[in-house]
This record gives structure tokens, C-alpha cells and sequence, in this order.
């Protein structure tokens, strides 16, 4: 049959030649590769409300405010500085001179109250280009005005001491007013704005391309240019870091962090962020409105087991509902709930509640969430041996919060969650206060309720003091910590993983990547 | 025969217009919305009605749908929120390369799935057929995701032969020879499914060929085994091969879902995935509108052909 050897033949050649064809052009030494772990839905920052997202959207834009390097501190950014009104209503910001957005148009005072009356006025000519899911962090804004071409100035409604870092997240970065006119609707593909890097090309599910902006107002970027590129699969990403296909892998999986840690090649980089993972306990009926029953709960979970086995050391155990990266408002004196099995049989038979069955609502994957289904798994185990009767329901992301947003009430008695801010204000007050339980459009599903709590958080809300902002906070741990409306189980440490040849790679606690400093050798 | 295919073809209409009223419904009843996918976490009852109303996910079902379908028919399908673009611009841009993956894997897998039949049919019980049948056995057991992901161990992080993942390299690439080196790993991947299946139903449709008169008529004219086979046998056997590999084509486009999330490829499956993930329901309706029209035509195709091949097949 030399027919068909030929055609083996033939095969097998051509098969040859594409291995053999020349490898493409090695990407250069002053190009970066991200791999990321999904396409950006938007580099319009008003709309994109995703940590993916915000890692290419702070290359590209700048804020009035930004963290500084390292912390969850607010410092100048587009502003040089600004002044707050003795009342607490008015801040007046002085812009930095001569900045320009990428298309050359000039950042001033009209530019950022366009991109604030975009989002928050829904009769804005640009409003069309929403919706802004975010628009509600700057609900406090009553109205904003151009002072003069460098001097723009917010009205409050109320004194909200997050402002300034609400301004400081990506939903505050700025746009270019000009762009956004005139590609409408289309922006989010086209950003424009005044970062150290301008875009340059998106390839739909293939990559982003940004590049130095050779106009940057301050020290300009080391990198020619950066490649983001979504790589979904965790294990394809890892073998793309393995054959040198990508210089950085963020949100590295546990289970495949350790095939780095080994090598020479290659650098971890680990930072604990304003991360709280934690399980939602159903206050207004069932076992768990029994005060005593939810500490049991807090004591009878391994939160050391979890992190370092399950989430093998990419987390550290919860012993409150703060992150210890809120530097100033966390207090390091608490001790919360030590894993201690006894002391939850206690309680538990003191409550009456020994034996009890509870609902545990489990997610599979989602925002935040590590790894949802083994977490969720050993925490009915550890339940199990001071005899509670877990019953676990499980749901794909957005089916859980579809469940579990409107409130637990008659469904489950515990479900998990985990969020990630940017100020002490935020978890608490939207998810604890009496007024954000879920009948009034907040996230307390809970139905936590603690008059005495709900002051200090509207205090603290209010305060420009940040010595007094910071005694409140922590008089707030001390009180939830008691009440235990959560059990607290784990604070994430974001991960990357770069080669050795990438220089000034630092993770921010804001979970940004800041990459202006970064360089390959 | 031309009215044969134009009336097929006619026949898509209702079809499609099923098929996305099917769609519709279930995205519309699995619970979740586009809003949950947005806002996460912040999703209160009020932020989600304001997405609601700004992604007119507000009104009826029917008002939805009936939008949709007249924008349909007029050329729009309509915008993703989840990407922020025209639907038709991602459907088509992602179609294209999903077709050159599936295209390059059905040949792959028809070319490898005939030889193999052809040379265990040839060569019944022989070391060569128990060979094949071992190798197809083996190429129909594995799942496709799992084998991805041991020749990108293999080919790619070991050797260092192959690029890992995606469609082109980042820098320098572009080209055909950088398309076919990145097309190499996942089309591999994608045919052995679909070349053992095809090559089982070669070896026994050839066979039972070889078995019969106008054969040995062939062999006793005295004509050389390679035209036997290939130019009498082979034709025969074919009829009854290619209505298979039509129903391949629709296995291999629905295999691409995985094998494009795990070779990163830019194509239609993941971005279908994803799709639903986010409650994309116009970004989901456009993808599977296209893609069953392509998988309608592939069977088609087939039919026609083998109309061809064996003209006793009434129309």
C-alpha cells in the first residue's frame, strides 16, 4: 500500500516541519508578560468592577489620590494636595500642572468633574456609556465643581471619612472627558488616560498590550511595554510560566504554588490584602441565634488547619472581621476564637444546642472565595466532632449570591463569603449595620443587630480624625468579635510568581499591580 | 439536488428560530442575572435593578425576546455587557478562530481515523489491526482536557518544542508557521476522539466491503491491491464513513469548549463558557446561533456528499 504510506508519510512531515518551524522572535527584554486569569470585561475604570480588571486599569489611569506603595494610606496622586472644610462637607483639590491624558488633552478641573458626573448624573450627555456598578462608592458627592482650571472642589451631602480612599480605588482612576465623547460606548476597548503606561492594543482572548507613555508626568516607566494576557486554566498558566511563555502568574492556586517553590528559577511574591473570608451566620432563627451557639461554631473551626493544609499557608487565620492590613484600624490585641473543640462542647450543651442540624450554604468558586467547596467540606468536619449536623448545599457563583444576597431567612443557617476593601468603613457598614439587612438593600444576611455597633460605625463613618476613626474601629472588632454575627476563618495573601529575571516586582495590599518600576534583566 | 440543499438550508429558519427560543428560556430560568455578575458582592436589590433597567433586563420575557429577534433579523445581535462590545464583532472574530481549530482537528481526525481503518481492515487480526484497535481504544478512553494537558507537559514545558498555549506569540509571530506551532498541541488534542470513532467505523465498513463480489471482480481484472482498495473499496466504504464524520464535525466543535480553555485558544467555546458564567444571554444567544448554523451546514455537507458518492440515496 505505498499510497497510504505516503500519506503517513506526508503527515508525519508536515508535522515535523511545524515543530521545526523557526520559533517566533523571543519577546523582548524590556517587554513584560502577565498572565492573567481572565480577559478584562472593560478598561473603562467607571465600569469594571473586577481585580482582574484593576490590574491593568492602575497602569493605565491615575487618580486624584492613590495608595501610597506598600500600604492602604492615601497620598497625592493628580492632586498635589487638597483641603477639608471645617465642617467635614467640602474638600478642595489643587491638580498637579501640565498633566495631559494620552490623547493629549489636558487633565483639569472641568475634566474631573466629567468623569464624576458621568457616573453619579443619569442626564450626563456620557451617561450612556454605564452602567457604573460602582457609582455608589461617590453617593455622598452632592456636587462638584470646576473652581478654577486647577482647583476642583466636592461637596458632600453627609461627612464620610472613606471619601478620599474611595477616590483612591480604580472607580475613582480618571478618563479622558474628550475619549470618552468620542468613542462613546466604545471606550472601555480604547482607554485613555494619563498613567505611566497608554494602551495600545486588546486582542479579544488573546492579550492586552500596553506601552510606556513616553509624555508621563513624573519618572517614566522602566518597561517598553506590558503584555497581559488571560490564561484561565490554572494549570495551563503554570506550564506557560514553566516554558517561559509568561514573566508573571498572578492568583497562583495552592496546589500549584509548590511546583515553584522549588525551583531556582523563578521568585514567590506573597502579601496579605484587605481580604476576609468568613462564614455568614443566620442570627434571627435557628440554632444560631443563640449567642453562645455561634462562638461554639467560631471555637470548633481549625482556622490554622484550613489555611495550611487546605490553602497550604496562601491565607492566615481570621481571629476578627478586620484585616490586619487596615495597619491603623486593626487591633492586634485580639485574640478571637483559638481552635478549641472543648470549650465549643461547652457552650454548645450550655446553649442547649447539642446535636443541633444546620443549612450550610457553599459556593464553588467565585470572587475571593479560594477554595470554596474544600473550605466549606472541612469546616463541617471540624462541626461534626462537636456533634453539629452540617447538611451542605452547594451553588455555582452567581446562583449563590442569588441566594444568599437577599438573606438567609428561612433557608440556611450559615453560608460563606469573603470580601475585599479599601477602607474599615466599608465591610462593617455594609454588611453588619441593623439598616443594611437585606429588607432594606444592604448585605447583612444575616440579620445582624447591635444598636451599640451600628453608633461607632456611623461615628466612625463621620469622624475626620483618624486617631478617633481608629478607636472606634476597634472598639467595633471587639464588639462583633463577642456577638460573633460571623465566624471568622481567613484572611487571603495574594500570590505571584515571577521569573528571576523580573526586577522591582512588589504586591500592593490593595491587591493593585503597580508596574511602572518593574524591569526584566 | 440544488433544490434538495436549498430546501435544508430553508429548513434552518425555524431551526435557529427554536433553538434561540430555547436558549432564551433556560438563561432566563437558571437563577442569577447579569447584575449578580457585575456587581458581586455589592449586588443590593437596588444596585441590581439599576443595572436592570440600564441593560433593559427590566422588561417581559416576550418584550426581551421579541427585541432581540427583531434586531436579529435586521442584522444586530446586539451588545455584550460582559465585554462591552457588538456581539457580532466577538461571535465573529472568536468563530474564526475556533474554525480553524475545529477544521484543522476534523481533517486531522479524518485523514488519521481512514488510514487506521483502512490499514486494520487491510490487515484483519494482523499485528497492524490489533495495533490500531489498541491505539483507538486507548485515543477514545482518554479525556481530551487530560491529554491537553500532558502534551503541554510534554511538548512544551519539557521540550520546549511547542508554545504552551494560545493562538500566536505575543512578539514576531503572526504568521502561518507561528499559527501552525501554536495549532499543533490543541488539534492533536481535539481529533483523537474523533479519529478513533472514525476509524472503528472504517475498519468495519471496509470489511464488510472487501467481503464482497464487485471486490474480488476488481482483484480478478487484475488490478493492483492499492487500487482495489483505495479506488473500489474505499468509495463503497465511504458512504457509510462520511454521515460519521458530519456528526464528528458537531462533536469536535462542542469538544473545542474545553480544549480552547485549556490551550488558551481565542475561540467560540470559551467564549460561550464564560458567556454563561456572566449571564451574557445576547452574547450567548449570537455564539449559539452561529455555531448551530455551522453545525446544520457541516451535516449538510456530509449528506451531499454522500449523495455523490452514491447516487441510490433518493433525494
Amino acid at each position: 500500500m505505498p499510497e497510504i504510506r505516503a500519506a503517513l508519510g506526508a503527515i508525519l512531515l508536515a508535522a515535523g516541519l511545524a515543530v521545526a518551524a523557526p520559533a517566533a522572535a523571543q519577546v523582548p527584554d524590556d517587554v513584560l508578560v502577565v498572565g492573567q486569569i481572565a480577559e478584562p470585561a472593560s478598561l473603562d475604570p467607571a465600569v469594571s468592577t473586577a481585580t482582574n480588571d484593576f490590574r491593568i486599569l492602575i497602569n493605565l489611569y491615575e487618580g486624584l489620590v492613590r495608595y501610597r506603595p506598600g500600604t492602604l494610606e492615601v497620598e497625592p496622586a493628580l492632586a498635589e494636595s487638597w483641603t477639608l472644610s471645617e465642617d467635614g462637607l467640602t474638600y478642595e483639590f489643587r491638580l498637579r500642572q501640565g498633566v495631559r491624558f494620552h490623547d493629549g488633552t489636558p487633565l483639569d478641573a472641568a475634566a474631573v468633574k466629567f468623569n464624576f458626573e458621568r457616573m453619579l448624573d443619569k442626564d450626563h450627555p456620557a451617561a450612556a456609556t454605564g452602567p457604573f456598578p460602582l457609582a455608589f462608592f461617590f453617593s455622598s458627592v452632592d456636587r462638584v465643581e470646576a473652581v478654577d482650571p486647577r482647583t476642583v472642589r466636592f461637596t458632600l451631602k453627609e461627612r464620610f471619612a472613606p471619601f478620599l480612599s474611595n477616590l483612591a480605588y480604580p472607580t475613582g482612576l480618571l478618563v479622558s472627558p474628550a475619549a470618552v465623547t468620542k468613542r462613546g460606548k466604545e471606550f472601555g476597548r480604547n482607554p485613555v488616560g494619563t498613567g505611566p503606561f497608554r494602551f495600545a492594543e486588546w486582542q479579544g482572548g488573546q492579550q492586552v498590550t500596553v506601552e510606556r507613555n513616553p509624555d508621563y508626568w513624573g519618572d517614566p516607566a522602566k518597561l517598553q511595554a506590558v503584555v497581559f494576557r488571560p490564561v484561565a486554566d490554572a494549570n495551563t498558566r503554570a506550564a506557560e510560566m514553566l516554558s517561559g511563555g509568561i514573566d508573571v502568574m498572578v492568583e497562583v492556586p495552592p496546589d500549584t504554588l509548590s511546583q515553584f517553590r522549588d525551583g531556582d528559577g523563578f521568585r514567590i511574591h506573597e502579601q496579605a490584602g484587605p481580604h476576609l473570608w468568613f462564614l455568614i451566620l443566620n442570627t434571627r432563627e435557628g440554632p444560631l441565634k443563640d449567642r453562645r451557639v455561634r462562638q461554639a461554631v467560631n471555637y470548633a473551626i481549625d482556622k490554622r488547619a484550613i489555611a495550611e493544609n487546605i490553602l497550604q499557608g496562601t491565607a492566615i487565620p481570621a481571629k476578627g472581621p478586620m484585616a490586619p492590613a487596615f495597619q491603623w484600624a486593626f487591633d492586634p490585641t485580639l485574640e478571637g476564637y483559638p481552635h478549641d473543640p472543648d470549650r465549643a462542647r461547652a457552650l454548645l450543651k450550655e446553649a442547649g444546642a447539642e446535636g443541633a442540624r444546620l443549612t450550610f450554604y457553599v459556593a464553588e468558586g467565585g470572587s475571593g472565595m479560594l477554595d470554596p467547596l474544600a473550605m466549606g467540606t472541612a469546616i463541617q468536619a471540624d462541626l461534626a466532632t462537636v456533634g453539629l449536623d452540617v447538611r451542605i448545599e452547594t451553588y455555582e457563583w452567581n446562583t449563590f449570591l442569588a441566594h444568599v444576597n437577599p438573606g438567609l431567612e428561612g433557608k440556611a443557617d450559615m453560608a460563606e463569603m469573603a470580601w475585599m476593601t479599601n477602607d474599615p468603613d466599608t465591610l462593617p457598614y455594609l454588611t453588619l449595620r441593623t439598616e443594611a439587612q437585606p429588607q432594606n438593600g444592604g448585605f447583612n444576611s444575616g440579620y445582624y443587630s447591635n444598636p451599640e455597633l451600628d453608633h461607632i460605625l456611623e461615628r466612625g463613618r463621620r469622624s475626620s480624625d483618624r486617631a478617633e476613626r481608629a478607636e472606634l474601629y476597634r472598639q467595633a472588632q471587639r464588639i462583633i468579635v463577642e456577638d460573633a454575627p460571623w465566624a471568622f476563618v481567613a484572611h487571603w495573601k495574594q500570590n505571584a510568581v515571577t521569573t528571576a529575571a523580573v526586577q522591582g516586582f512588589a504586591l500592593q495590599p490593595s491587591f493593585f499591580l503597580l508596574l511602572d518600576d518593574v524591569t526584566k534583566k | 439536488m440544488a433544490a434538495y440543499a436549498l430546501g435544508r438550508i430553508l429548513a434552518l429558519v425555524p431551526v435557529l428560530f427554536g433553538l434561540s427560543l430555547i436558549v432564551f428560556l433556560i438563561m432566563a430560568l437558571i437563577p442569577g442575572d447579569p447584575a449578580l455578575a457585575i456587581l458581586g458582592p455589592y449586588a443590593t436589590p437596588e444596585n441590581v435593578a439599576r443595572i436592570n433597567r440600564d441593560l433593559g433586563l427590566d422588561r417581559s420575557l416576550p418584550v426581551q425576546y421579541l427585541s432581540w429577534l427583531g434586531n436579529v433579523l435586521s442584522g444586530d445581535l446586539g451588545r455584550s455587557y460582559s465585554l462591552n462590545r457588538p456581539v457580532l464583532d466577538e461571535v465573529a472574530e472568536r468563530f474564526s478562530a475556533t474554525l480553524i481549530l475545529a477544521g484543522t482537528a476534523l481533517l486531522l481526525a479524518s485523514v488519521l481515523g481512514l488510514l487506521a481503518g483502512i490499514v486494520s481492515a487491510v490487515r484483519q487480526f494482523g499485528l497492524a489491526d490489533k495495533l490500531v484497535t489498541l491505539a483507538v481504544l486507548v485515543g477514545i478512553s482518554l479525556p481530551s482536557f487530560w491529554l491537553g494537558l500532558l502534551l503541554i507537559l510534554l511538548f512544551a514545558v519539557r521540550w520546549r518544542l511547542l508554545p504552551a498555549s494560545g493562538m500566536y506569540a505575543i512578539y514576531g509571530g503572526g504568521d502561518l508557521a507561528d499559527l501552525l506551532r501554536h495549532l499543533v498541541l490543541p488539534a492533536v488534542t481535539l481529533a483523537i476522539v474523533a479519529a478513533g470513532v472514525i476509524a472503528r467505523l472504517t475498519r468495519s465498513a471496509m470489511l464488510e466491503v472487501l467481503r464482497q463480489d464487485f471486490v474480488r471482480t476488481a482483484r480478478a481484472k487484475g488490478l493492483g491491491e492499492g487500487r482495489v482498495i483505495l479506488g473500489h473499496a474505499l468509495r463503497a466504504a465511504m458512504v457509510g464513513v462520511i454521515p460519521v464524520i458530519g456528526i464528528q464535525a458537531g462533536f469536535v466543535l462542542g469538544g473545542a469548549v474545553y480544549i480552547e480553555t485549556v490551550f488558551q485558544w481565542p475561540g467560540i467555546g470559551r467564549m460561550l463558557v464564560d458567556a454563561i458564567a456572566k449571564r451574557d444571554v445576547l452574547l450567548v444567544q449570537g455564539g449559539v446561533l452561529v455555531v448551530a448554523t455551522c453545525y446544520v451546514l457541516f451535516n449538510l455537507a456530509a449528506d451531499l456528499l454522500q449523495r455523490l458518492l452514491d447516487p441510490r440515496i433518493a433525494p
